[in-house]
């Protein structure tokens, strides 16, 4: 019998290169049990990797997967991390997914995957503990549906059950800086653009399985602790939170806190809020429920839509459509989409064509509101009318963007900060550091939490539970508090997605459960330790972005965040600047 | 009482795959490769889940194709591998309708559920359960 790995011991990475159509394996476990893997490792082989300065679509711009210690081995620990140079902001892309990604990349052998290179034609990868493949992907180029992708390389390839299959959609192909890359139909590494990346690459697809097993020291103490953290979540409230009506359960009590952003953040309230909830969803539409492998709480909830064919009597087509807080914000508030049945038809041609829902929908939503003002007009868009609430026209005007049609939708592909340069009306330009603004419109927290993140995702430092806080516990904004508080959320997070853990799991794996999990591992790590550690892989990241021309002083701020209140009250630009200064402080000294 | 793995529904399966990282677990080991139950989609998740275990059969395929005897026939359904018989020619995997013996490949052996429950207990949606056979 061989000698199987010890859980503890990460340290390989496969390297692929497509250009030469090459693969080796390089053993670095000083980097894994230094940055545990996932987003501390992946801004170490990011820094190696990407060269200064150069534009994020050009071969040199590497794809880096990365996983951590701890997926496979304990529950919710059940996210991957891809790090690349961003075609969207020009400096960190980062995106995160789950679905069987992690788990896959592990259980083939792997810490991190990193691609190089451009294929001089389509290719898409198999990956597995033996190395990796290259297939010939001309015949799925082009194609208009991505899930059709994944059905055809299902069939044709092994491993059912523990395998990722990520993939891109026509967007990705067509270099769009905001198009995703998805796994097992329905999670997506949507920010940033890494489907352009893989796009630029010729790369259709990664397929990745693997069944590995894992020894401990002492077997018995990883079984308990396994044992106690697996009830731990099936009795945290999270579990049934996220489970029974899952992320638009956020629907109803943004919108009555006046933190829904709609119609283009000109109103704090969604119109369409019932519709759109998490319960009214549930109740008329949640067809499956699904989970991220390795993790009990399935928080994924796919539509069921019932659609009949138009010419065709009594002829239907039952579409499985994914619906999460995100995109409700994004493709149905920002757009004032009321009806259910708009928004998933919406949301469906934004995820066969490869599109992040998020950006999407601030880019249209900026478009409708550019339209009312006169600054465009329907000519400019092909004669479409862009109107709040007209689904069918926004289902046109995605296609249009995906074929870059005229002058005005290349300048919708390239992005809101891009199309406002262009036309004018960026005061209403719902970008944050080049990235289209997420569903919260809590307080001046979020923004500077926008602002500040790393990602400029809503994700890095939680802005708006800071803001939420507030507004509970009655406290008053300084700009202090803010950076400091946002500083210290996202630099602990850095370590749960190093390990990489899921941030729903983030109320169980506090700094000392997660030094028990490193115990059994192997690794001694005080919470201390880990916290410092977090810091530092953040101010890592933020060494990448300063390198690559970011300023924390440069950014725009879109004035539309300034005239529609908050729950805390109105916004100012003095408050905002005031906490980028701090924020700076923090992070780059 | 004889027991086994009963699928009681697999239309409340989320795919989470909590059973075979219990499986696994039996060896305390992390990890697929010594799992004997497999949670895979039905040809896409929006298609739902495919449970794929030992039913215990009662007069089970797999041990009639077993050229050495290391399949034994349970008494009430299903099998018991003895490894120290088994020669890993694979013929189990191959003869089972249900394809619910998988391979262990740092052993170089089949693995077969031994009917000992433990996954039924991360199943948090009542799934799986151990029932009495006989």
């Amino acid at each position: 019998m061989a000698d199987s790995e010890h859980a503890g011991d990460l340290s390989r990475i496969l390297y692929v290169d497509l250009a030469r159509r090459v693969y080796w394996v390089e053993e670095r476990p000083e980097i894994f049990a230094e940055w545990f893997g996932g987003a501390g490792a992946g801004i170490r082989l990011l820094s190696e990797e990407c060269p200064q300065g150069i534009d994020p679509l050009s071969p040199k711009n590497p794809v880096i997967l990365a996983v951590g210690i701890m997926n496979g081995v304990f529950p919710l620990a059940s996210k991957t991390v891809a790090m690349f140079k961003s075609p969207l902001t020009g400096n960190l892309g980062e995106s995160h997914a789950g679905g069987r990604s992690s788990i896959a990349i592990r259980m083939a052998g792997y810490g991190a995957i990193v691609i190089r290179g451009r294929s001089e034609s389509p290719v898409y990868l198999t990956i597995d503990e033996k190395g990796a493949r290259f297939r010939d992907a001309s015949a799925l180029w082009g194609m208009n549906s991505a899930s059709t992708v994944g059905r055809i390389i299902r069939e044709v390839e092994p491993g059912a059950g523990v395998r990722t299959i990520m993939r891109i959609g026509k967007a990705g192909e067509r270099l769009i800086p905001y198009s995703y890359v998805t796994t097992e139909t329905y999670r997506h590494f949507g920010r940033l653009g890494l489907g352009a990346v893989f796009g630029s690459k010729n790369l259709k697809a990664v397929v990745v399985s693997g069944k590995k097993s894992f020894k401990f020291k002492d077997p018995k103490v990883y079984r308990e602790l396994y044992e106690e953290l697996f009830k731990t979540f099936c009795k945290s409230p999270l579990m049934c939170k996220y489970h029974e009506l899952g992320t638009p359960m956020n629907v109803l009590p943004l919108n009555m806190t006046g933190s829904l952003p709609s119609r283009n953040l000109q109103s704090n309230r969604f119109s369409g809020a019932q519709e759109l909830s998490g319960e009214n969803m549930a109740e008329k539409y949640l067809g499956r429920r699904t989970a991220c492998a390795h993790c009990p709480v399935s928080c994924i909830h796919i539509a069921a839509l019932r659609e009949p064919y138009e010419n065709e009597p009594y002829f239907y087509k039952t579409k499985m459509i994914s619906y999460d807080y995100e995109p409700i914000y994004a493709l149905g508030a920002m757009l004032e989409l009321k009806s259910p049945e708009g928004y998933l038809k919406l949301m469906d041609t934004v995820e066969e064509l490869g599109l992040d829902a998020m950006s999407t929908g601030v880019v249209l939503a900026w478009a409708t509101e550019a339209m009312e003002r006169g600054i465009v007009k329907e000519g400019d868009a092909g004669g479409i009318a862009l109107k709040w609430g007209d689904h069918e026209a926004y289902i046109k005007a995605v296609k249009r963007i995906v074929a870059m049609e005229n002058e005005f939708f290349q300048a919708l592909a390239k992005g809101v900060k891009y199309a406002s340069s262009k036309y004018g009306g960026e005061d209403f330009a719902l970008e944050f550091g080049g990235n289209e603004m997420p569903g919260y419109h809590t307080g001046p927290v979020a923004h500077l939490g926008y602002l500040t993140g790393a990602r400029h995702s809503h994700l890095d430092g939680a802005g708006y539970s800071i803001d939420q806080k507030m507004y509970k516990e009655g406290l008053k904004y300084t700009p202090e508090f803010a950076a400091r508080e946002l500083f210290e959320e996202e630099s602990w997070r850095q370590v749960l997605s190093s390990l990489v853990v899921c941030y729903f799991a983030r109320g169980v794996y506090t700094p000392e459960v997660v030094s028990r999990c490193l115990r059994t591992l192997g690794l001694e790590r005080s919470p201390d330790e880990l916290k410092e550690r977090g810091r530092s892989v953040l101010k890592q990241k933020y060494a990448f972005k300063y390198r690559e021309g970011f300023s924390l002083r440069d950014l725009r701020i879109p004035k539309r965040i300034y005239e529609t209140p908050t729950p805390l009250g109105a916004i100012t630009e003095e408050m905002i600047r005031a906490g980028l200064g701090e924020f700076e402080k923090l992070v780059v000294g | 009482m004889v027991k086994r793995l009963s699928v009681v529904d697999v239309d409340l399966c989320v795919g989470c795959q909590s059973c075979m990282f219990a499986c696994n677990r039996r060896f305390g080991e992390a990890g697929l490769g010594r799992s004997a139950i497999h949670i895979q989609s039905a040809g896409g998740i929006e298609r739902g889940f495919v449970v794929r275990v030992c039913r215990a059969c009662e007069d089970p395929p797999c041990s009639k194709v077993c050229p050495t005897g290391a399949l034994t026939k349970r008494e009430g359904g299903g099998v018991r591998l003895s490894y120290a018989k088994c020669i890993a020619c694979g013929n189990c995997v191959r003869g089972c309708t249900l394809g619910a013996i998988f391979w262990d490949v740092e052993l170089d052996k089949p693995t077969v559920c031994v009917y000992c429950g433990y996954c039924a207990g991360f199943c948090p949606y009542g799934v799986i359960r151990m029932e009495e056979v006989a």
